[in-house]
């Protein structure tokens, strides 16, 4: 299949994996950032087949789990009133908000719609004139242009009952937080390819030189994942700290010109808080002066939220990086994807729910009696 | 209020649904909170030993005659998609839990709730599928019901079907049955249905048109048991798509499965349209496929009869069932890595980004 079996090819895979192997020497620990990132190395089985000594460690890039508590029980108020219709990407309506999240607001009767595009928001707002839409503007710079463009149509075409719930965030800040806290062990990033190919490649030279690592802007299939992987343990192995393209296909230096145009007119730059993280300077967007009128904060009054997070929930150390998922001691008991207690575990992004989904062979010790039997072996396979 | 005092000893919990004071689509996605729904608060309401069973189908036994039983209710927007309609899926949904039991369809009956203003022309297009299913599944429809919600209430029409039919001598078809060492065979490409309604519901265009698989199975399963009557458990990977009936299989058995990812038939298409929505195909809806447990020594019996047959022509062994890691689904990945292939929650959600 064109563009996704080339990219898992078994035989290029293996000949990665030599290289990496063979290139290795001693321990390293690379983060790489995106959460869909994680999701392609646990469900292929990648961390399984790398060196022991090439330790990944799982970043902040989950847009699901980083969306602060805060912001969820905002969007949880806004769509829980009566005239408001709430459109949002599908893996928010399951993210626990203070108690509850948007698919019980639903069956509560507030009118909570998935859909696929923002603009399919705008859509439903110039069908429904006499009622409120409001979209969760969420994510990374991915996410941010679209929800952009969409004010800006919404401002265009003079759409007044349509407004965006703002809680994106940006990565290089995110970066340099990491790389400044003193218990950090990364030494090496796996940079998000579809944050570049947005943003180019210019936020990350200073990065990669200010703090001596290695920077690989890398893919989401196994193979951009092992070739990441590779080329950031060639650089470490020779002591480089340079920012390296591996995703060449799909990202330019300078980025994607008419997103970054849109998100300039739309978006300042803006203080943001993580979930589990905390305040992160100049890491967030939220909408400019000029597009104040559409921002669902300021037509909702939702002062006065008062959030609970659960206290077992240690996601803010998995997604810094200082705690590996089934190292905390709720992952699998009292957290898991049927009942979570932090995004992290219910996002199909979130590093815990992926280590719950794909590796609780390995963290809950099975039955001696057999192993995993030899498939190959089989007289009809 | 009566002032009878109340006898709670006996009570059992009806909804221990801590987290879910009311029901949310996910309780009928066909994954966990499916099965916490029925097992929590259903079963233990009716009561009865058939109904723990909880197969796709009821076996009861009738005057001397094994009979399967079984019902569903078809709520599927829009009425009509590519390959089928709310008609023939309401006739081959039920033949197809049916099928699972080992038996041949013979009777069904039919529950029509038609919402206040849908075009009559709609509901005869709808009735004129549902019989012409029903004929090419040679079975009957033999009784059935009519009702009228007011407007606003319904989606236009639901179906509701029941079926009953024998269960030929020999057959026992049960997840329990399941050994370690059966062979695992799926009996042709997955995701069609769940891709083919998704594609028209939001709009979504993949490039390429997908049709619902959505067929009987009944003379499949039937030209599979004239090769053995002792095949250990079917199951129609609808709602929850293959990896819940892998799941539900492995769970009821007690033994472990293993499955080979890059042996699962996945179509161009379907792989694309999963790849683009974050969607796991594995999960994705069937409507014209079944999944077999089959004793080794008879697989490669099975699998020739089963790829004689139009709805078998692409049949393949995906795995086997083993005694390692008991009631889990473990899926070999195409680099040589392993993971777990749980049971869905409730529906699958695209992703972000």
């Amino acid at each position: 299949m064109r563009y996704i079996d080339e990219f898992q090819d078994p035989e290029l895979a293996r000949r990665l994996l030599d290289d990496i192997h063979a290139t290795v020497t001693r321990p390293w620990a690379l983060m790489e950032v995106c959460g869909g990132q994680t999701h392609t190395i646990i469900r292929h089985g990648i961390d399984q087949l790398l060196p022991e000594r090439v330790e990944l460690i799982h970043g902040p890039g989950c847009p699901v789990c980083v969306t602060p508590l805060e912001v969820i029980d905002k969007a949880l108020e806004i769509a829980s009133r009566p005239n408001v219709i709430f459109c949002s990407f599908g893996d928010m309506l399951r993210v626990p908000g203070t108690g509850r999240d948007l698919f019980q607001v639903r069956s509560e009767g507030g009118d909570v719609r998935v859909v696929y595009s923002p603009l399919d928001a705008l859509r439903i707002a110039r069908q429904n004139p006499a009622r409120q839409v409001v979209f969760f503007g969420i994510g990374f710079e991915t996410t941010a242009p679209p929800n952009a463009m969409t004010v800006y149509q919404a401002k265009k075409l003079g759409i007044a009952n349509f407004s965006l719930l703002v809680s994106h965030v940006r990565v290089p800040p995110a970066i340099e937080a990491i790389m400044r806290s003193p218990s950090c062990r990364v030494q090496g990033f796996l940079a998000a390819g579809h944050v570049c190919s947005v943003m180019g490649t210019g936020e990350y030279p200073g990065l990669a030189e200010r703090h001596r690592v290695p920077i690989v802007v890398t893919g989401f299939e196994p193979l951009d994942i092992l070739e990441g992987v590779r080329r950031a343990v060639h650089q470490l192995e020779r002591g480089e700290h340079t920012v390296d393209n591996a995703y060449a296909r799909a990202v330019r230096p300078e980025g994607n010109p008419a997103a970054l145009a849109m998100l300039e007119d739309v978006f300042e730059v803006t203080d943001r808080a993580w979930r589990g993280i905390g305040i992160i300077p100049d890491s967030g967007w939220r909408l400019s002066a000029r597009y104040r009128e559409f921002d669902a904060e300021h037509r909702f009054s939702v002062t006065g939220i008062q959030t609970r997070e659960p206290a077992e929930c240690r996601s803010g150390e998995v997604l810094q990086g200082l705690l590996k998922p089934h190292e905390c001691e709720a992952f699998g008991t009292l957290c898991t994807p049927r009942n979570p207690l932090g995004a992290t575990m219910v996002s199909s992004e979130g590093a815990c729910a992926a280590y719950y989904l794909y590796r609780r062979l390995e963290l809950t010790p099975a039955p001696q009696a057999g192993t995993a039997a030899p498939l190959e072996a089989s007289p009809v396979v | 209020m009566s002032d009878t005092a109340l006898d709670v000893t006996g009570w059992t919990c009806p909804a221990p649904l801590r987290d879910r004071p009311r029901v949310v689509m996910g309780h009928g996605g066909g994954g966990a909170l499916s099965a916490e729904l029925v097992e929590h608060l259903f079963a233990p309401a009716f009561g009865g030993e058939v109904l723990a069973g909880l197969g796709d189908s009821a076996a009861v036994t009738l005057g001397g005659a094994r009979l399967a039983f079984s019902t569903d209710s078809y709520v599927v927007r829009p009425l009509f998609f590519p390959g089928g309609s709310i008609g023939d899926l309401a006739v081959n949904g039920t033949v197809n839990d049916l099928a699972m039991s080992g038996a041949r369809a013979a009777y069904l009956s039919c529950g029509f709730i038609l919402e206040e203003g849908v075009e009559m022309s709609v509901v005869a297009r709808v009735a004129e599928a549902l019989g012409a299913a029903a004929r090419a599944a040679g079975v009957e429809v033999a009784t059935g019901d009519t009702k009228v919600v007011e407007a606003g209430h319904g989606d236009g029409v639901y179906i509701n079907t029941s079926g009953i039919g024998l269960i030929p001598e020999g057959v026992d078809l049960r997840a329990q049955r399941v050994v370690p060492g059966d062979v695992v065979i799926v009996s042709g490409e997955i995701g069609l249905h769940g891709v083919a309604i998704m594609s028209v519901r939001e709009g979504l265009e993949f490039g390429v048109d997908v049709e619902s698989d959505c067929a009987a199975l009944g003379g499949l399963v039937q030209a599979m048991l004239a090769v053995t009557p002792d095949l250990h458990v079917l199951r129609d990977p609808t709602r929850g798509g293959l990896a819940a009936s892998l799941n539900e299989i492995a769970a009821a058995s007690g033994t472990g499965v293993v499955i080979q990812e890059g042996r699962v038939p996945v179509p161009e298409a379907v792989a694309n349209a999963c790849a683009i929505l974050g969607l796991d195909p594995l999960y994705v809806a069937n409507e014209g496929k079944l999944v077999a447990f089959v004793p080794r020594e008879h697989a490669d019996a099975v699998l020739d009869a089963m790829r004689a047959h139009p709805l078998g022509r692409r049949a393949r062994v995906i795995g086997e069932a083993v005694d390692a890691h008991p009631g889990l689904v473990v899926a070999r990945t195409g680099l040589g890595g392993t993971r777990v292939v749980d049971l869905p929650i409730g529906e699958q959600l695209p992703r972000i980004c």
